[in-house]
């Protein structure tokens, strides 16, 4: 049939002639190729030691940020979890205690909060849905691991560091 | 005396007994067309005519004498007449003037969505979302309250009262003395028992229910998850003071809510006593009928599905769809 777009090349199978056959001049510019590079500029670089810049917008492992006064800001309010289109986070809430005020921002906190990184495909509707600004996927890239059950992110990896005063 | 009237709401015309009120009229015809109502609640006798949610026009005041009436009236408190004409969502008065009586519901109302129980099944946030303005105009701090218990299993957050009077109403309708009320004026005006004293009535538990926000909310249910991550399920027992008919909200295996059962205007159908409430948390204690259908514009619908609808490839292989057995059974286990 005609092409529509006029784009298509049709290819010819011609038989391969005896300087194709013996491969010999076809493994000579090859290798040319590859000594070539030796000279040139690298493209790769060392990761972990070196990283490379990411874009404004990139999402990387979550955090779970705390408020000026270093209170969990995070209410387990559970919308993270209702936007996740991957199902991997699941948390418990708690009531705050008298003499908590400190420790956590709302009356209801999240005892346990855990999210899947192996479920996790680092959409961002989890930090879209968050009404509290509490969850933000500003960490570096999720590192290898032996074991399914060290990819499941408690509250101890995603909390932010308590403020220094 | 069963004379009956013919209104029409937005063009719709209906026939009603007299006496009836334009809300329930516009109810008998259903669908968009029906007033909100955040305080006028069809089981509480003389409830209505506080919140304004359910204005509506009136372009023909009847048949006999066919002016207009002057101002939007509250639908809830107006009765119908021979040949009446009302326009609801199809007046851009109506409209307007909803949106400034949600402006003025939200004035005290605290952002409090992510922490409420309520919320999910809370009327003002759905009323605010259909009819209101997204950003506030309001600068000043808004009135607080302690959060306070009335008795061990109700909890008052009187900050996201909004002075609706249902709870009032149904301590009043259900109990013959008087214990629960609203106290003060105006700005001050709060919710309370007398004294703190802690509601012994068999049905108190009700105004969690019919409160149409998260002023009143179940202590055992306090904080333990948010309802769109539990399921409904329709169940009945044997009781000899109530119906028995309630909705248990299951959390896997766990029933960690009973509530009674609720309509499509989120009025329940039967009032329930506080030992089908709060002490029945077993499911042994309960026949189940079946899951309670939801809305499917409802949250709590979210990611729940009524069907499983698995792969060919799932359904026509033996091997898969022993592998997949469970979550064929979820589906009907719910
Ligand atoms: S980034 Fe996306 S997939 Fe990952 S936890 Fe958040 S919402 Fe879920
Ligand atoms: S991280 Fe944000 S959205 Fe998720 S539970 Fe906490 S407050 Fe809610
Ligand atoms: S507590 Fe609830 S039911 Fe009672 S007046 Fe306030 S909003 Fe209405
Ligand atoms: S429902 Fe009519 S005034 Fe509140």
């Amino acid at each position: 049939m005609e092409s529509l777009s006029n784009r298509k090349k049709v290819l010819e199978q011609k038989p391969m002639t005896f300087g194709e056959k013996i491969y010999l001049p076809s493994i000579a510019k090859g290798l040319a190729i590859t000594f070539k590079h030796i000279f040139k500029k690298r493209e790769t670089i060392f990761y972990p030691e070196q990283e490379r810049p990411v874009s404004e917008n990139w999402r990387g492992l979550h955090s779970l940020k705390r408020d000026e006064q270093g209170r969990e800001r995070c209410t387990a309010c559970g919308l993270c979890a209702l936007a996740c289109p991957a199902e991997a986070i699941t948390m418990t809430a708690a009531e705050r205690k008298k003499g908590e005020e400190g420790l956590y921002r709302e009356e209801k906190y999240a005892a346990v909060y855990e999210i899947n990184m192996l479920r996790c495909i680092f959409c961002g509707l989890c930090e879209e849905a968050c009404p509290k600004e509490a969850i933000y996927l500003d960490g570096p890239f999720l590192e290898a691991d032996y074991l399914r059950k060290d990819f499941i992110f408690g509250k101890d990896k995603l909390v932010e560091e308590p403020l220094k005063s | 005396m069963s004379e009956r009237v013919k209104v029409t709401i937005d063009g719709i015309s209906v026939e009603v007994e007299q006496g009836t009120t334009i809300l329930n009229a516009a109810r008998l015809i259903g669908g968009e067309i029906v007033p909100p109502a955040m305080c006028y609640y069809s089981k509480l006798e003389g409830s209505g005519g506080k919140c304004r949610t359910c204005l509506v026009k009136v372009s023909k005041g009847s048949e006999k004498d066919p002016r207009p009436m002057p101002k939007l009236v509250a639908s809830c408190r107006t009765t119908v007449m021979e040949g009446m004409e009302v326009q609801n969502i199809t007046s851009p008065e109506v409209k307007e003037a909803r949106k400034g009586v949600v402006e003025l519901l939200l004035i005290n109302h605290p952002l409090d969505c992510p922490v409420c129980d309520q919320a999910g099944e809370c009327h003002l946030q759905d009323l605010s979302y259909e009819h209101g303005s997204a950003a506030t105009r309001y600068e000043f701090d808004r009135r607080s309250f302690e959060r306070r218990d009335i008795g061990d299993k109700i909890q008052l957050h009187m900050t996201r009262c909004i002075l609706c009077y249902r709870c009032v109403y149904v301590a009043d309708q259900i109990t013959d003395r008087r214990e629960h009320g609203v106290l003060g004026r105006g700005d001050a005006a709060e919710i309370s028992t007398y004294i703190e004293k802690a509601i012994e009535n068999d049905f108190s538990g009700n105004v969690i229910d019919v409160c149409p926000v998260g002023a009143l909310t179940d202590r055992t249910f306090r904080f333990k998850n948010r309802v769109w991550f539990t399921k409904p399920v329709d169940a009945h027992c044997n009781c000899d003071k109530c119906s028995g008919k309630v909705t248990l909200w299951y959390k896997g295996e766990d029933v960690i809510r009973v509530t009674a059962r609720k309509d499509e205007y989120g009025e329940v159908e039967s009032f329930i006593c506080n030992d089908c409430r709060f002490e029945k948390k077993k499911t042994s204690d309960w026949v189940i009928e079946g899951p309670r259908k939801i809305s499917k514009h409802s949250v709590i619908s979210a990611n729940h599905y009524e069907q499983l609808a698995p792969p060919p490839v799932i359904r026509k292989n033996p091997a898969l769809k022993e592998a997949n057995k469970e979550q064929f059974e979820r589906v009907i286990r719910y």
